[in-house]
């Protein structure tokens, strides 16, 4: 491997977070922004061509090392680590609105849902998968929120791009037999 | 607004629903409209502001304003597409647009919880470096004490406790046996004598207990009979001949 590949595979081994391309750079600012994409490149693929438990994976903007899937049972089983905590429904709608809509007012959120979603924007604000990014035009001018990376990271994206396109998502999924509208 | 349930809820025997499984209104709608695969488009408005009041009422969910607020938009909807509206009327707009419109795009949502539920159930197959487990709830650790320090703590506590009001039992034994002695003695002396003489001039309770005891006992026996001319007059005791002494 390369000597710059082998630094990442220092630095991303030290991390328990996905660095992104911008924080790799500052060990070695003089490689170029290419050098550095081929670099990480070769690390995935040596991890990847050889046996090993972990691999490279490139999610929430940046990368970071992850155990092999296969072996999160195991793991798991002999409580090593825990998987994070499950998401509500209603987390998740709310996930699902701030996505799609942000950034976007909490009263966007109530009204899409048809429930007040105040304690469950404040938790998913606690948990850092959203947050206040700007604020609104308007009476009282409104928080607007929007994801985080961690939002990203949680769900194993790269970037909010990933995400399904409503066209494609309500065809793919539409419930059985529903009427075509006129 | 409270009239008979509809016949079609009437007709799911054992239909139960649970709240937690709903996250809201729109949800439920949702539900009641897949159940009985109905056209979201064009809505039965009739009969889905109709179940779904069944429900609510069967839910007990009559507190949940959210609830409330959606059937309150279902009956006013219901009663707008009851209005007779003119023909060739181009102003005419459908009161179910807005609801099926919210619908659809709540539809939508749950489609993306759908694919969000997934997405992380899929990375959670994956941990990264430093993911600690939560640790287990430590068990309270043990006191480190004196034994003294134990002891002026009871005291304290013991302190703070409020006298309890108890009677107190004393044995004061009653002497009946001296009693009868001394009654035996004045009777052997005298036929008849009055109640004072016995006890004297100022006698203990026990005293008084003692020979009015042993006098009862005597006068059973047929030792001597007690006499009084009123109530509170003073007791005058006679020496009987003992009848048939065993």
């Amino acid at each position: 491997m390369s000597p710059l590949a082998t630094l990442f595979e220092a630095a991303l081994f030290a991390s328990s977070r996905p660095l992104t391309v911008e924080e790799l750079r500052t060990l070695e600012p003089t490689a170029g922004e290419g050098a550095v994409h081929a670099a990480l490149a070769e690390l995935r693929d040596a991890f990847a061509a050889a046996d090993h438990g972990v691999e490279l994976v490139e999610i929430a903007q940046g990368w970071q090392f992850l155990t092999r899937r296969e072996y999160a049972e195991a793991i798991e089983r002999a409580q090593f680590a825990l998987r994070p905590r499950r998401l509500s429904p209603a987390a998740l709608e709310t996930l699902a609105i701030i996505a799609y809509r942000q950034p976007v007012g909490r009263s966007e959120v109530d009204e899409i849902r048809g429930v007040d979603s105040g304690a469950v924007i404040d938790k998913l604000a606690e948990r850092g998968l959203v947050e206040v990014v700007t604020r609104g035009e308007g009476l009282g001018r409104p928080l607007l929120y929007g994801t985080t990376p961690q939002f990203l990271e949680i769900l194993g994206l790269k970037d909010l791009d990933e995400l399904p396109r409503l066209e494609e998502l309500s065809v793919a999924l539409r419930p059985p037999a529903p009427a075509e509208p006129e | 607004m409270s009239g008979p349930a509809s016949p079609v809820v009437q007709d799911r025997s054992g239909f139960v629903v649970e709240l937690e499984q709903f996250s809201g209104p729109l949800d439920l709608l949702l539900h009641l409209i897949h159940e009985d695969e109905l056209d979201i488009t064009d809505l039965p408005i009739a009969k889905i502001a109709d179940q779904f009041l069944a429900v609510i009422n069967e839910l007990g969910l009559n507190q949940a304003a959210d609830y409330l607020e959606m059937a309150a938009r279902l009956l006013r909807i219901k009663a707008q597409m009851l209005l007779p509206r003119r023909l060739g009327d181009d102003e005419w707009e459908d009161p179910r647009a807005e609801l099926v419109r919210r619908l659809l795009e709540y539809q939508q949502i749950r489609e993306l919880v759908e694919w969000l539920g997934q997405a992380a159930a899929r990375r959670a197959e994956q941990l990264g470096r430093g993911f600690r487990p939560e640790p287990p709830a430590a068990p309270p650790a043990p006191l480190v004490i004196e034994l003294n320090d134990l002891l002026a703590a009871a005291e304290r506590v013991i302190a703070l406790i409020p006298e309890p009001v108890l009677h107190r039992v004393v044995p004061r034994p009653l002497d009946v046996e001296g009693a009868t002695a001394k009654l035996q003695a004045l009777l052997a002396e005298r036929a008849e004598f009055g109640w004072l003489d016995v006890v004297g001039a100022r006698p203990t309770l026990i005293d008084v207990l003692s020979v009015f005891i042993a006098l009862l006992e005597l006068a059973k026996r047929g030792s001597l009979s007690v006499h009084q001319a009123g109530a509170f007059t003073p007791i005058q005791i006679r020496r009987e001949s003992p009848r048939d002494a065993v």
